[in-house]
């Protein structure tokens, strides 16, 4: 067995192993274990390219990588403050969350390593049903509007995205019979062979299949209700994990359009559905009253700029791999702080304001939050949120910059109008909740060592990563700034 | 392309019409069986020298399109209560006529597509169309029971283009079963939580509600 299958078999033998223990301690113990174990996993992976295997359908490209390890260091994030969450809020017993949460690590794995289109798919097919679950945890009436939503749009899109992959099989049905099907490496190698007309259909199936599961506007109706119900972690899980492989699946296709010299037909789809969602995302964060769903707001804006940045190549390439890191750190924080804000409110319900006095570390960490995700300098999100900026600027888009910075902008005041007062507020019922908003160390570890990580990331990209950023930068027709 | 294969592939469009048009229910998951039952039948009609693969997908497709999702569906119906009646947004008439369109469009676009390899000229434009009925059905509709007839209709689409691939790459058409994993959780929810109608959108208002 070799690194790479025990990176997905792992989590997948956690999740049976979580089904069999009957206590809740230990059941919570062993998630942290499995997390920990991934974490290390994925640590070696950074010491040399483990050979791909199966017939080459598991791999690890540099793109990959970055992926990986970033689900796997919010993983370990969130399975830290699942133990103080499930101690908190557990309706039926904590049993098919954990097994669900490790499903889920082992079939995001399996994306961030699957270089065969079809195996991507059946890993993203494999989130999506092991995150409905989790987000219905709470079992009352509005989750379970939220969960048929969700999985409505987003089973209608990985239906389009199979057809897409279909196409794309169809699109190699002239090369002859010495390739293998699907397989990343020889849809590359032997991209200008492969039928335009088919590879474009392919491309636009892909495209509008992958993009429901990122949230891509029009495609991101399920986004606010789903993110608003489901409990912090989830919803972290889904804005920092969930569209980050999705986002993988989008660069995997245009990597091979753009190997097929078909960039010209990519480029304007993407900058399209990087600038509706941005403007969408940005226009809705202003006036939201509920936390979560502006965060999911704010997820969509994100997701546009990254899309925006896989649009339109060259050092914004770059900048946007770099920021899908950065974003998928700061939401992270968001989220699991954001859970913190509603166990401290008492409820989905309850009075949020007043938090500095209620629970002082989860105040500083939103606030931390906040000017991570909006971009500020000591953050790692602003270099990437500069880089793409700049990349637009020097592609000879003045327009689209200028239209990234105005929504930027817009996003971070509408947040702050939100955030600086439930920090600061006080709140309208005093005394009697508080009891209820006692913090634990469980629930403030993981989003602190987000914070520390995007913070880092802002003073020091490391030259390993740096590397990498480079090299997957390099197969999207993107170069290091 | 044989002539048989040619007159299922026109049923399974006709199926489609039957959807789209009828009133009752019952009528639409019926119509969805025998589309069910016809796609078994075209990879056996489209590729006559026998192979122990196809007869599998197609015994298969069979019993699971034809046979056990619309009898399951057909159980959910009575277990929750749902109303007889389809009740589109859309009317049946103009639901008819955007069908015939789409059918026709499908048709003058399949020209311009290069024909996969012995797969017939009839098979992509069927497909297509079918995919875009399944999603007219889906999108027109105001209850859950329909929202999931029309994600049937839609997968019978992607498996007939599956199928242009089927003898080129083993074990693609099939990974279709795993959306039958979604329709399977549907009709669970519609069971267990008696999902009758669709969902809007949770309003800010009935924020308050939600704490139970």
């Amino acid at each position: 067995m070799t690194l790479l299958h025990a990176l997905v078999l792992l989590p997948a033998l956690g999740a049976l192993g979580a089904a069999v223990h009957r206590t809740e301690a230990y059941r919570t113990g062993w998630l942290l274990v499995i997390a920990a174990l991934h974490l290390v996993l994925t640590g070696l992976a950074w010491t040399g390219a483990p050979p791909p295997t199966l017939g080459g359908w598991i791999a690890l490209d540099a793109i990959g990588l970055i992926v990986l390890t970033v689900v796997s260091v919010l993983f370990a994030a969130v399975a830290v403050y699942a133990v103080g969450y499930l101690r908190r809020e557990n309706p039926r017993g904590g049993r098919a969350f954990v097994s669900c949460l490790l499903a889920f690590l082992s079939a995001a794995s399996l994306v961030a390593l699957s270089h065969h289109f079809a195996l991507l798919w059946i890993g993203l097919e494999a989130t999506t049903l092991a995150v409905a679950p989790l987000i219905f945890h709470r079992h009352d009436r509005r989750s379970l509007e939220a969960v048929w939503k969700y999985l409505m749009l987003s089973s209608v899109g990985i239906a389009l995205a199979l057809l897409g992959t279909f196409l794309l099989a169809a699109s190699q049905s002239v090369s002859g019979d010495a390739v293998r099907p699907l397989v990343l490496e020889d849809l590359m190698a032997g991209a200008p062979q492969l039928h335009p007309a088919w590879l474009k259909a392919a491309c636009v199936f892909l495209l509008v299949g992958y993009g429901t599961k990122m949230g891509l506007v029009p495609l991101h109706a399920w986004k606010p209700d789903t993110y608003a119900v489901a409990p912090g972690l989830v919803a972290g899980l889904m804005a920092g994990v969930l569209t980050m492989i999705a986002f993988l699946g989008l660069t995997r296709i245009t990597q091979v359009m753009i190997a097929a010299g078909l960039g010209g037909f990519v480029t304007p789809l993407l900058l399209t559905f990087g600038l509706a969602s941005l403007a969408v995302g940005a226009a809705f964060i202003i006036g939201q009253s509920d936390l979560k769903r502006m965060l999911a707001y704010s997820s969509v804006e994100h997701m546009g700029l990254l899309t925006l940045g896989l649009g339109l190549g060259g050092g914004s390439a770059y900048g946007a791999l770099l920021h899908a890191v950065n974003n998928g750190l700061a939401k992270g924080l968001l989220f699991l702080t954001a859970g913190n804000v509603v166990l401290a409110a008492g409820g989905v319900a309850g009075d949020q304001r007043g938090l500095l006095r209620r629970a002082p570390a989860s105040a500083i960490l939103l606030l931390a939050g906040l000017l991570a995700v909006a971009g500020s300098p000591p953050f790692g999100t602003f270099l990437s949120e500069f880089t793409i900026v700049r990349g637009a600027f020097g592609a000879g888009h003045p327009w689209i910059g200028a239209a990234a910075l105005l929504c930027l902008a817009v996003a971070f005041v509408g947040m702050a109008r939100l955030i600086v007062p439930m920090v600061y507020g006080t709140s309208a019922e005093p005394g009697g909740r508080e009891a209820r908003g006692g913090e634990n160390a469980w629930l403030v570890a993981g989003p602190v060592a987000l914070a520390l990580g995007v913070l880092l990331l802002g003073l020091f990209v490391p030259p390993a990563l740096q590397r990498q950023l480079a090299a997957a930068a390099a197969v999207l027709g993107g170069r290091a700034p | 392309m044989s002539g048989p294969a040619e007159l299922v592939l026109l049923l399974v469009v006709l199926a489609s019409f039957l959807v789209l048009g009828t009133a009752r229910l019952s009528t639409g998951v019926r119509a969805v069986a025998f589309q069910g039952v016809l796609l078994g039948l075209v990879p056996l009609l489209l590729f006559p020298t026998w192979s122990w693969h196809r007869a599998a997908l197609a015994a298969g497709t069979m019993a699971i399109k034809g046979v056990i999702v619309p009898r399951f569906l057909l159980w959910a119906i009575r277990e929750a209560a749902v109303r007889r009646e389809m009740e589109p947004r859309l009317g049946y008439v103009p639901s008819l006529l955007l069908g015939t369109v789409v059918l026709a469009v499908a048709f003058a676009l399949a020209g311009r597509w290069p024909v996969p390899e012995g797969g017939g000229t009839l098979l992509v434009p069927v497909a297509v169309a079918t995919v875009v009925h399944g999603l007219l059905v889906l999108t027109a509709s105001r209850k859950a029971v329909t929202q999931v007839v029309g994600y049937i209709m839609m997968e019978n689409g992607i498996y007939l283009f599956g199928l242009t691939q089927a003898e080129r790459v083993p074990f693609l058409v099939e990974l279709g079963v795993l959306l039958d994993v979604f329709v399977g959780v549907f009709i669970m929810g519609i069971v267990v939580f008696h999902i009758n109608r669709e969902f809007d959108s949770i309003k800010a208002s009935r924020l308050v509600e939600g704490a139970e």
